[in-house]
């Protein structure tokens, strides 16, 4: 076993009365690296996150940390540290004591704990917030001083449940950008959950994409985006085209979309709508296979205009099976 | 200014149902503090005699006179203690009764909040009746311990039902926060979960005290003849004493109250009350 692997869960389930649950997890996540587990709500991943946390119990199954099984320690007791979507910071206590709490928990001298508060704060860019409450920030400053926090107990394993869900779109990918600097700086193993597959593609070494309680595909953000395994993940990763065939369907990414005015070679469609959305135009064309959307540089779009016959041609095309029922 | 007083003014300003409306408030404003005033206008009369409506010098003689009767005093005394003690007790253990009912989901969790109610659903004489043929069974009439059993009783709905929910209301990733941070399950009740409820605690503990200094029957019932708490001696005052000693007595029964009262509306808010009886 290779021994630069931090975090390894072995057949892991754990099932809910109702029926929801995962079950036969194995996954291994590397030192220093940021996995996301990626899926809709229900999907099971923020109850990987919960058993390795503590905050579950598993059924059946082990995890282990630098190779040392945990899965029967109480959270206080793991070399985890978990950042929630809210409600992280204690609001009664100031940005400091929230911070001290775990370090007087380690027995930590004050000077020391001043000093190691300070540089956590700065490197987080919250410099000078020791006396403010939580009610007196924003949703953003609250989630850094909660990843302040977890930073300062140098946990082993980093987890972060939907840090960024609550914040509002501008403030999320700058929060993302951050989380990711400093996870590379101080090499940081974590694990981040999110539904936002945009948000997973951007911070993540790897990607687990999940449905239902199960693994669709593990993968780097290209693999994932360019050799989507199945129909699920072609479709949740980015946007895509289906044309459905009658033994199989095709599958075309909307950047891979060429469109040539008249309808001479490829198939034939109509210009339905054209949105400019900044530094390139979404064009979608009513086919007799459905509606198609594509991605033409400004340039380009210029010389179409809605209502107009265009032909469409593909640089790429993924090929999915027909599945017996939708999954 | 003063022909602005005239009450045929009013009516013609307000019309006449306001009028109407304003003049059944006066009167039931009258009817429910008028005894109050009047205990009040007593408890400081020094001379009050017949042929005056009013007194006709007031001061502090009867409070003087009250103080002096060593049977009352040694009342006020054990009120304020057994309210203390009962305030104390009763947080000691319903307190994790409560969090236990605010946190896990156990088979029959609704019937056991719904029985803290039974207490207070029946009409106490009833009750204490009951609790008197046990009392005696386990030679508990006329102890210390006896009262504080009855005072007890009378507070265990407050005591559950608002720190359930003020324990509810504390968001469960606060409390799983202090324990990913390394402090165990005691510490973070301590640390986070005890000072995030304390509103709806505070409610539930003014509410204990000011229920165990009005508690009446149940006291009477099993602290003769030895314990004799505030209400109690009441019963007497009013029989041996002149009314303005009594005014004096209710005035001291009644001030805690009010003093309770003003600092709940100052710090807690009517929502903390609102919220403590939902059950969910």
């Amino acid at each position: 076993m290779s021994n630069d692997i931090k975090l390894e869960i072995r057949n892991m389930t754990k099932k809910y009365k109702n029926g929801d649950g995962v079950e036969n997890i194995n996954l291994s996540v590397k030192k220093g690296e940021l996995v996301t587990l990626l899926g809709p709500s229900g999907c099971g991943k923020t109850t990987i996150l919960r058993t390795i946390g503590g905050f579950l119990q598993c059924d059946k199954g082990s995890i282990l940390i630098d190779g040392k099984p945990i899965e029967h320690l109480p959270p206080e007791k793991r070399p985890t540290a978990m950042v929630f979507q809210s409600y992280n910071l204690w609001p009664h206590m100031t940005v400091y004591e929230n911070m001290a709490f775990g370090l007087k928990l380690r027995k930590i001298p004050k000077a020391e704990r001043d000093r190691q508060i300070k540089e956590m704060l700065e490197l987080v860019n919250m410099s000078g917030m020791e006396k403010k409450y939580p009610g007196q920030m924003s949703g953003g400053q609250q989630q850094r001083i909660a990843i302040a926090r977890s930073l300062l107990l140098k946990p082993d394993v980093l987890l972060l449940d939907e840090p960024f869900s609550a914040l509002d779109a501008k403030i999320r990918s700058q929060m993302r950008e951050e989380l990711r600097k400093i996870q590379m700086d101080l090499n940081i193993t974590v694990v981040f959950v999110t539904h936002d597959q945009e948000e997973a593609m951007a911070i993540s070494d790897r990607i687990v994409v999940m449905n239902k309680g199960c693994f669709e595909q593990v993968g780097t953000p290209s693999e994932v985006y360019n050799n989507p395994v199945n129909r699920y993940v072609a479709n949740f990763i980015g946007e895509m085209n289906f044309i459905e065939l009658a033994d199989k369907t095709l599958a075309v990414r909307p950047e891979c979309v060429i469109i040539r005015p008249g309808g001479s070679e490829g198939i034939a469609g109509i210009v339905r709508t054209i949105m400019v959305l900044g530094h390139y135009i979404e064009v979608t064309v009513s086919t007799e296979y459905g509606i198609i959307k594509a991605f033409v540089s400004a340039e380009s779009a210029e010389a179409f205009q809605p209502g107009e016959k265009v032909s469409l041609s593909f640089l790429k095309v993924h090929e999915f099976a027909k599945e017996q029922s939708a999954s | 200014m003063i022909k602005f007083l005239n009450p045929k003014r009013w009516y013609y300003l307000l019309g006449r149902k306001k009028f109407t409306e304003l003049i059944i408030l006066i009167l039931f404003i009258a009817f429910f503090y008028g005894p109050l005033l009047h205990m009040f206008m007593l408890a400081f009369a020094n001379k009050y005699e017949v042929p005056y409506v009013l007194p006709t010098e007031f001061g502090f003689k009867w409070w003087k006179y009250v103080f002096s009767q060593r049977s009352l005093v040694s009342s006020i005394s054990l009120s304020f203690t057994i309210a203390f003690i009962t305030t104390g007790l009763s947080l000691v253990i319903c307190l994790p009764a409560a969090y236990v009912l605010a946190r896990y989901q156990f088979p029959g969790r609704k019937i056991v909040m719904l029985s803290f109610l039974l207490g207070n659903a029946f009409p106490q004489l009833g009750l204490y009746t009951s609790i008197g043929i046990i009392f005696y069974k386990l030679k508990l009439m006329g102890t210390f311990p006896g009262v504080l059993i009855i005072h007890m009783l009378g507070s265990m709905m407050m005591m559950i039902w608002l720190p359930a929910s003020a324990f509810r209301s504390v968001p469960r990733h606060q409390e799983e926060a202090a324990r990913d941070v390394g402090a165990g399950p005691i510490r973070t009740f301590f640390h986070v979960t005890l000072p995030m409820a304390w509103p709806g605690i505070a409610v539930a503990a003014m509410f204990t005290f000011i229920g165990s200094l009005g508690e009446n029957q149940g006291t009477l019932l099993v602290g003769l003849p030895k314990y004799r708490t505030m209400p109690v001696e009441l019963y007497g005052v009013i029989l041996d004493y002149p009314a303005t000693a009594g005014a004096v007595f209710s005035l001291i029964l009644i001030l805690p109250n009010l003093l309770l009262l003003l600092l709940m509306r100052r710090y807690v808010g009517y929502e903390t009350l609102a919220k403590g009886f939902k059950m969910n």
